[in-house]
């Protein structure tokens, strides 16, 4: 038997979430020493495959080998315990702390006084090793995000990790940091550890993997040497669809530009490059999709052109008018419907009545002098609910007494019951069930046959390439390239969409 | 525990009812320890509070600046400006009215009066306007800034009135006697009865038409729930939000004019036994509604005019009189909660 060549064996994984299957089925094996890349979109199941690995969820079913012994964890401690180590996409470390507290911290061989002498020693070891330039007095606000991913690193090493999973690495570090990670990858690798790397970027996978495990839908599609593949293979295995189903659709004439973005930077939440140099346009009578998993600016990009968001430099016109950088107020006036990606959050206030939600775009409209006319904003209120079917009892009641796909039809009432001169629609879709979803991807045709641009951002393909006429794709916060919907090849958008390809406008 | 998706109507009338019962059971328990029967005790506080002319009138005049309070509050927290510092707001109020009712000495009342409201009002606003400001500029603690202004606005008002203003007569820190053209007329001869407390109550319905019928209103109430979706909706949060406090600390700053001009008539260190604080609960016990912050004003001016007639008429201890006002607000905050919640057996 050669069995102990797998550190790790995940047979018929299977996991659920409420409505959701995460993982089906998979199997995955790693063996010693290698870094074996798992690639997939978003919601493809690679993080909570490697959450089950690490401890976090307990799968429905299915086998875990660690070491050809069978385990069963009932929290992240046993994982660590058998030397696995994770380093998540969102980083857990203590801001107030210094580098050495955050790695000390939480270890059982702490007394009531942390030997920071000798835990300071063992840690520049362990960063000479790997090349990892860290100093331990520094804190954990004063470093860099590629710095403070070491940091990580070195927790899990500290904690003698013979197995590493990193999720998504490279998502929040700049192309010299990331040189930087993979030389400690690979440093890692020769000491004889098994690093297991979630990507959704080609290029990166190609470059740093030995084994390559692409998951679909949840599905485990392929698991191959690294040798015995190309980028065109695995972009086609990502995004590999049985049917894509497209609704039928009347040909329209595109005038005017409505939307007009141009050369747009802009930052995200944590100040870092979200935007770059991003332009195009969007006519009238015509829907362009953004393609791209998400996190690759997106939501940047819309908060820029509904102006919730400052650009740091270049121009966003609607209709012909300038309004970088004017509030949403501005865009409101000028008639932009937006149909944000966090409903609950940013679309609605769930604590006040459905009425409420309904005139949020309108109140303005229904007033005489400060007074707010209630009665004719109800009337208005009671017929765009029942216009864009939707569900409820009483329009006082809260507008969390509704179901996912009425809030969903709440907000598309209120943004297309205004005329709207141009549609935001950002993942209008997602976690809708299906007759919700052809619902609404009708309204969207709709709009667009009525002569409306539409911007149509989601991250479920399918929806895009039934919908768009032209097609964006957004990677790293940049335009891949923008291809028309009618003869785009699927192997491109994926290729674009995992930063391996650029295409003309 | 979890959260009811509607608030239960029928126990929005019963938990305070309810609430107000299980106070006085859990508080006959010191008083009969006080050594007095808690029925005579109860006996003693309603008629105390509601039992006469005098009794009656002098509730209300405990009314009217809780009100202002629990007002002021109440707008305050329904654009979520956690607005903490009532009590320094109506320091400040009854500070700019008392500058300008002290010399205002041969102007008629008609004019006096009205421009004192003006002028205690603006001293209110413009004191809760400053956290409201740090708050949107620079994202400072609005909670700790709107509390540690209490400090600094009293401290403020106990150096003026040690200072330049202390009588120079008696020595007390007291300010010079109001003109009498600024006193509030009494309404009901023979007692304390002031206009304030007619004034109070037209804030009350200014209040409710605010929340409830104009587009202000309309906007607080979508800050409140959450900002994150207001803005994209195009509403002026940043300016909201300030006016809202503005005329949050005004309302405070009308509690201390009232007190000025009604009751006490010169400034003094005292001029508010922590109304401020108490407008607090008051608020959260109306669940910020204006009808539910009159009725929980008025329970609150009750209790606290009963429990010293109580103390007066049967002897026990100041203290306790004060222990009992804190175990009707307590319970009173533990009936709201269940008006939200309800509790599960098991998992």
């Amino acid at each position: 038997m050669d069995a102990p060549q797998w550190v790790v064996e995940m047979k018929g994984i299977v996991k659920t979430f409420p409505g959701v299957l995460a993982n089906d089925n998979i199997t995955f094996q790693l063996r010693r020493g290698e870094i074996h890349a798992l690639l997939g979109e978003n919601g493809a199941g690679k993080t909570t495959l490697m959450n089950v690995l690490y401890g976090l969820y307990r799968p429905d079913k299915g086998e875990i080998r660690v070491n050809g012994k069978p385990v069963s964890f009932s929290s992240p401690h046993d994982a660590i315990a058998l030397r696995i180590g994770m380093i998540h996409q969102h980083f857990m470390l203590v801001q107030a702390m210094d580098v050495l507290e955050n790695i000390v911290l939480g270890l059982k061989s702490n007394k009531v006084v942390v030997d920071k002498v000798s835990a300071a020693k063992r840690i520049s070891e362990l960063s000479g090793t790997y090349g990892m330039k860290v100093d331990p007095h520094s804190y954990i606000w004063q470093l860099s995000v590629g710095e403070q991913q070491r940091v990580e690193i070195l927790k899990a090493v500290y904690r003698e990790a013979e197995i590493l999973i990193l999720d998504e690495p490279t998502a929040v570090l700049t192309p010299s940091e990331t040189k930087d990670l993979f030389r400690i990858l690979h440093k890692m690798k020769e000491e004889g550890k098994s690093i297991v790397y979630i990507s959704h970027k080609l290029d990166e996978v190609m470059e740093i993997s030995d084994r390559i495990s692409v998951l679909r839908q949840g599905r485990a599609v392929s698991d191959i040497p690294k040798t015995e593949t190309s980028k065109l293979e695995l972009a086609r295995m990502m995004v590999g669809r049985d049917v894509v189903f497209r609704l039928s659709k009347s040909s329209t004439k595109t005038g005017q530009p409505i939307l007009e973005v141009s050369e747009v930077y802009a930052l995200n939440d944590m100040k870092a490059n979200a935007l770059n140099k991003v332009s195009f346009l969007v006519r009238e009578g015509e829907i362009l999709g953004v393609a791209g998993v998400s996190g690759n600016g997106q939501r940047e990009l819309a908060d820029i052109i509904m102006g919730i968001r400052k650009v740091t430099s270049g121009r966003v016109t609607i209709c012909g008018v300038d309004v970088t950088n004017d509030s949403p107020r501005a865009r409101a006036e000028l008639g932009v419907g937006f149909i944000p990606e966090d409903r609950v959050g940013v679309g609605l206030v769930m604590r006040l009545p459905i009425l409420n939600n309904a005139i949020m775009k309108r109140y303005r409209d229904f007033s005489r002098g400060p007074l707010l006319d209630y009665h004719a904003a109800s009337e208005y209120a009671a017929r765009i609910i029942k216009e864009f079917d939707v569900k409820t009892p009483d329009m006082h009641y809260p507008t969390k007494t509704l179901s996912g796909g009425n809030l969903q039809k709440l907000i598309l009432a209120r943004e297309l019951a205004m005329g709207p001169c141009l549609l935001v629609a950002s993942q209008p879709t997602r976690g809708l069930d299906v007759g919700a979803t052809e619902e609404i991807r009708s309204k969207l045709l709709e709009e667009r046959s009525s002569g409306r641009g539409v911007l149509l951002i989601s991250e479920d393909l399918d929806e895009i390439l039934s919908l768009s006429d032209r097609i964006a794709v957004l990677f790293e916060g940049e335009i891949m390239g923008i291809v028309e919907a009618e003869n785009a090849r699927l192997e491109d958008i994926g290729m674009m969409m995992a930063g391996s390809k650029r295409m003309g406008a | 525990m979890e959260k009811r998706l509607l608030p239960s109507q029928r126990l929005s009338i019963a938990a305070p009812v309810v609430s107000t019962l299980v106070a006085l059971l859990i508080s006959a328990i010191p008083i009969y320890g006080g050594g007095v029967n808690p029925l005579i005790g109860y006996a003693e506080l309603l008629h105390g509070a509601l039992g006469d002319k005098l009794a009656l009138t002098e509730t209300f005049v405990m009314f009217a600046p809780l009100l202002l309070c629990g007002l002021s509050v109440a707008l305050a927290f329904t654009c979520k400006f956690w607005n903490i510092g009532a009590e320094g707001q109506l320091y400040c109020g009854a500070l700019f009215a008392s500058f300008f009712a002290v010399y205002a000495t041969s102007v008629p009342s008609f004019i006096a009066i009205p421009v004192m409201l003006v002028v205690g009002f603006l001293g209110g606003a413009g004191w809760a306007i400053i956290p409201a400001i740090l708050k949107v500029k620079l994202k400072v603690d609005d909670v700790v800034t709107t509390l540690l202004g209490n400090w600094v606005m009293t401290y403020a008002v106990a150096a003026i009135l040690f200072g330049p203003w202390k009588d120079p007569v008696t020595g007390w820190p007291e300010s010079p006697v109001i003109s009498s053209t600024t006193k509030f007329p009494i309404l009901i001869p023979g007692s304390r009865f002031h206009l304030g407390i007619v004034l109070a109550l037209l804030v009350a319905v200014a209040f409710y038409v605010i929340i409830r019928k104009t587009k202000l209103g309309f906007e607080l109430l979508g800050i409140g729930g959450s900002q994150t979706a207001s803005y994209p909706a195009g509403i002026n949060v940043s300016r909201d939000f300030i006016f809202a406090a503005f005329l949050s600390g005004g309302i405070a700053g009308l509690a201390g004019v009232g007190q000025l001009a009604g009751i006490l008539f010169h400034m003094t260190t005292d001029i508010s036994p922590g109304f401020g604080y108490t407008g607090v609960v008051i608020a959260m016990v109306g669940g910020l509604s204006p009808i539910g912050v009159v009725l929980a004003s008025l329970l609150m001016a009750i209790v606290v005019q009963g429990t010293q007639a109580m103390h007066r008429a049967t002897g026990v201890p100041w203290a306790l009189a004060e222990t009992i006002q804190g175990i009707i607000l307590l319970c009173l905050l533990v009936g709201v909660f269940f008006t939200k919640y309800r509790l599960r057996r098991g998992a």
